[in-house]
C-alpha cells in the first residue's frame, strides 16, 4: 500500500483514503478521455473500489497481483505510482509500460503487478504459474488474481481453478461479480449464478462476500490470505459488487435500468465507510476535505507528469519484442553422452 | 549389434531433458502423460522415476491452463519445459502462446520476459488423419516474440534444448513425429539456435527444407546426383528468426531454389521464404523458385492418400529438374 495519509490513526482511514484515490483518479480519467488525452478502451472501476482496497490490504509487498483490463484501482492501491499509470494512458515513454500497453495493460515489476490482461480469463493461468513457481521454490507468497463474473464462463477459468486446487497452489482467486459481462447479465450467461458454490465444486475454499463493504472484503481477504500462507491451497472469494459506470467509454449502457444503478449507488462503498467512521467519530468533514485535497494534488501531479513526459522514439518501436540480453548460446553435443 | 553411441531422435531429446533437469533446479517438465505414462511418444520415459513428480509433472487435459501456468512459472523464476502432445492440440493453448507468451515483454515495456520452452510433435506420415497430423509451425513462425526451432537431426534433437532454456524469451520446439525412431551416432560439436545449416553441398540448385522433410530432401539430392545435378541442401533448423544469409549465400552460387515444406502452400512458410528470395536475391535467380508443399487438404487417413498429400522424394526431384531445365 502507498504511504498512510498524514492525519489520524484509525485503521479505516487508509482504506478510505485508497478508495477515494481510485474514485478521484478515475473521475479525472473521464475528463481526460473527453479531452482525447486518453484513448483506446478504458474501463472504469467506480463503484467497485472496496474490492481492490480490501483485497490488497491483505497482501504483503512480495505477493503478486494478476489483474484485468479494469485494473487502474488494483494498480493504484498496490502502490504503482499514479504518475506512471497516467503517463501510460497518455501513451508516453515514462508510462509503466513505455506507452505500449495503455489503460488495459498496466505492468509493474517492482510491485509484482503482472498486468493489465485484456483477454477475459487469460490472466488466470499466469497466476497459477506464478503460484506454482513460489511453491516449487519454497517461498511463502500469495498470488492474487482478479477477474470478473464473465470470466467464469471461460474454459481457462475452469482449467485454472482445477489446476490450482489439484496442486494446492497459493492463489487467491478474487472474482469481481458486478452482475454483468459487458451487456450480458449474470443469469444470461450462467445457468448456476451462485459463483462461490460453483468454485467450491473444485475442492477449494470459496465463499461470497459483500463487495460494497470494504471492511467485509478486508476481513475475508485477510482470512483467505492467512489460510493460503498456512498451506491450505487456493481460496476463492466471490465479491458481490456493481459498477456505477458503463462497461467502457464506448458503452451506451442500454442493458440495465437507471433505477437499478441508483439503487446500487445507495450502497456506495465510500459513502458507507464515511458514514460508519463519522458515527464512530473517526473522521470529521474537515479531515475528509483535507484527505480529498491531498488526493487531488497527487492526481494533478500525475497529470502534469504525463503532460510533459516524452514519447517513445519511433525508432524504438521494435524494442522489447525479444530480450536485449538474449545470448546466442549453443548446446554442446558430446559424443560420450549421446548413448542413452 | 549397434555401433557404440547409437541413439534415436527420441532418446536424444530425452537425454537433453535429463541433462537440463540435472543442470538447473529451476527446470521442470510438465504436460499431459509426461510422467507415469512416459510421454505419449515415450520421450520422457524414466524421467519421473529419476526426478520425481515435482519436476516431471503430469497435468490434467487443460492445454490453455498448463501452458499458461508454464508462462506464469517462467515469470516466477522457473525454467519450465512444457510438452504439448501434438501441434493440433496446441490450438487450445494458442491464446496463451500468442496473447501472453509472445506479447508480455513488449506490452510491459520490457519488464517481463518469459523464459519458457514449449515442445510439441508436428507432422504427418503415420496415418493419424486430420486431427493429429498437421504442420502448423509456420503459423507460429508468423508471431513476433517467439523463437521457433525444428530439429531434424540427432545433433539438433540433443543440442537445441540447452540454448533454448538459456534463452530469455519463449522458444517453441517442433519435433516431427516421423523422426522419433530415427537412429544413428550423433556427431559431437556445438549446436546453436540461430543459424540454418548446409547439410549437403552442390552448385546446381538449392533445396531448402526443415524437420520431417529434410531427410526426403536429402534422398532427393542423392537421386539428383545420379542424374548429374548437384544440390545444396539447406536445413532451416530455426524457423523464426529465419537465417536469410545462409539461404541467400547458397542461391548466390546455385541461382535456383526449391522449397520443401510439409505445411500448406497458401500463406505458408514456403511463401515467406520465396518472398524473401525475391526481395534479396531476385537478380541471382536463373529460374522461378519452386515449392513442394502439402496438398491443400486436411491430412487424410488412408496410406495412399496421405502419401499423395505430403511432399515426397519424387516430387522434390521433379521440381528440382524443372528448375534446372528452366
Ligand atoms: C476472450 C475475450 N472475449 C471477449 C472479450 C471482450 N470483452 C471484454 S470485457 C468483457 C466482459 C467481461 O466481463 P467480466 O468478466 O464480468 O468483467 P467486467 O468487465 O464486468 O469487470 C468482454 C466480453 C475479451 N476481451 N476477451
Ligand atoms: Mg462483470
Amino acid at each position: 500500500m502507498a504511504p498512510k495519509n498524514s492525519a489520524g490513526t484509525s485503521p479505516h482511514r487508509e482504506l478510505l483514503h485508497q478508495m477515494l484515490r481510485i474514485r478521484r483518479f478515475e473521475e479525472r480519467c473521464v475528463e481526460l478521455y473527453s479531452d482525447e488525452k486518453i484513448r483506446g478502451f478504458m474501463h472504469l472501476y467506480i463503484g467497485e473500489e472496496a474490492v481492490a482496497v480490501g483485497i490488497c490490504a491483505a497482501l504483503a509487498p512480495d505477493d503478486a497481483i494478476v489483474s484485468t483490463y479494469r485494473e487502474h484501482g488494483h494498480a493504484l492501491v498496490r502502490g504503482v505510482p499514479a504518475t506512471v499509470i497516467m503517463a501510460e494512458m497518455y501513451g508516453r515513454v515514462a508510462g509503466c509500460s513505455r506507452g505500449r500497453g495503455g489503460s488495459m495493460h498496466i505492468f509493474d515489476a517492482e510491485h509484482r503487478f503482472y498486468g493489465g490482461n485484456a483477454i477475459v480469463g487469460g490472466g488466470l493461468p499466469l497466476a497459477v504459474g506464478l503460484a506454482l513457481a513460489d511453491k516449487m521454490q519454497g517461498r511463502s507468497r500469495v498470488t492474487a488474481c482478479f477477474f470478473g463474473d464473465g470470466a467464469m464462463a471461460e474454459g481457462e477459468f475452469h482449467e485454472c481453478v482445477n489446476l490450482a486446487a489439484l496442486w494446492r497452489l497459493p492463489v487467491l482467486f478474487a472474482c469481481e461479480n458486478n452482475l454483468y459481462a459487458m451487456g450480458t447479465a449474470l443469469a444470461k450467461s450462467h445457468a448456476e449464478t451462485d459463483l462461490a458454490l460453483r468454485a467450491a465444486s473444485y475442492d477449494l475454499v470459496a465463499w461470497p462476500v459483500d463487495g460494497m463493504d470494504v471492511l467485509a472484503v478486508a476481513e475475508a481477504a485477510a482470512r483467505a490470505a492467512e489460510s493460503i500462507r498456512a498451506g491450505s491451497g487456493p481460496h476463492f472469494l466471490e465479491l458481490r459488487t456493481y459498477r456505477f459506470r458503463a462497461h467502457s467509454m464506448y458503452d451506451p449502457d442500454r442493458y440495465r435500468t437507471k433505477a437499478e444503478i441508483e439503487q446500487w449507488k445507495k450502497r456506495d462503498p465510500i459513502d458507507s465507510l464515511v458514514a460508519r467512521m463519522k458515527a464512530a467519530n473517526e473522521i470529521s468533514d474537515d479531515d475528509l476535505a483535507v484527505m480529498d485535497k491531498d488526493i487531488c494534488v497527487e492526481i494533478d501531479q500525475a497529470i502534469a507528469f504525463a503532460e510533459q513526459a516524452p514519447l517513445e522514439a519511433t525508432e524504438d518501436l521494435t524494442r522489447f519484442v525479444y530480450s536485449e540480453t538474449s545470448p546466442t548460446g549453443a548446446g554442446h553435443v558430446k559424443s560420450a553422452e549421446a548413448a542413452p | 549389434m549397434t555401433e557404440r553411441g547409437t541413439t534415436t531422435y527420441r532418446e536424444a531429446i530425452r537425454e537433453a531433458i535429463r541433462e537440463a533437469l540435472l543442470r538447473d533446479d529451476r527446470v521442470f517438465l510438465m504436460g499431459e502423460d509426461v510422467g507415469v505414462y512416459g510421454g505419449c511418444f515415450a520421450v520422457s520415459l524414466g524421467l519421473l522415476e529419476e526426478f520425481g513428480p515435482g519436476r516431471v509433472r503430469d497435468t490434467p487435459l487443460s492445454e490453455a491452463g498448463f501452458v499458461g501456468a508454464g508462462i506464469g512459472a517462467a515469470l516466477g523464476g522457473m525454467r519450465p519445459i512444457v510438452e504439448i502432445m501434438t501441434v493440433n492440440f496446441s490450438l487450445l493453448a494458442l491464446d496463451q502462446i500468442m496473447n501472453n507468451a509472445a506479447t508480455l515483454l513488449h506490452m510491459s515495456g520490457g519488464q517481463f520476459n518469459v523464459p519458457l520452452v514449449i515442445r510439441m510433435t508436428t507432422g504427418a506420415g503415420r496415418q493419424l488423419a486430420a486431427q493429429h497430423s498437421h504442420s502448423l509451425e509456420g503459423w507460429y513462425a508468423h508471431i513476433p516474440g517467439l523463437k521457433i526451432l525444428a530439429p531434424a537431426t540427432l545433433e539438433d534433437a540433443r543440442g537445441m534444448l540447452a540454448p533454448a532454456l538459456d534463452d530469455p524469451d519463449p522458444v517453441l520446439i517442433f519435433e516431427h513425429g516421423g523422426l522419433y525412431n530415427m537412429s544413428g551416432v550423433p556427431r559431437p560439436g556445438l549446436v546453436d539456435i540461430a543459424t540454418a545449416a548446409l547439410r549437403r553441398t552442390g552448385d546446381d540448385i538449392t533445396l531448402i527444407a526443415y524437420g520431417g522433410t529434410l531427410h526426403k530432401t536429402l534422398a532427393a539430392a542423392d537421386e539428383l546426383a545420379t542424374r548429374g545435378i548437384k544440390a545444396d541442401v539447406v536445413d532451416l533448423r530455426v524457423l523464426r528468426p529465419l537465417d536469410d544469409a545462409t539461404i541467400m549465400e547458397s542461391i548466390g552460387r546455385t541461382h535456383r531454389a526449391v522449397i520443401v515444406d510439409e505445411g500448406w502452400r497458401s500463406g505458408g512458410l514456403s511463401a515467406e521464404i520465396s518472398a524473401r528470395i525475391m526481395e534479396q536475391a531476385f537478380y541471382q535467380l536463373d529460374a522461378p523458385v519452386q515449392r513442394v508443399c502439402t496438398a491443400e487438404v486436411p491430412i487424410p487417413y488412408a496410406r495412399h492418400l496421405e502419401e499423395a498429400a505430403i511432399p515426397q522424394v519424387i516430387g522434390i526431384v521433379a521440381a528440382a529438374r524443372e528448375a534446372v531445365a528452366a
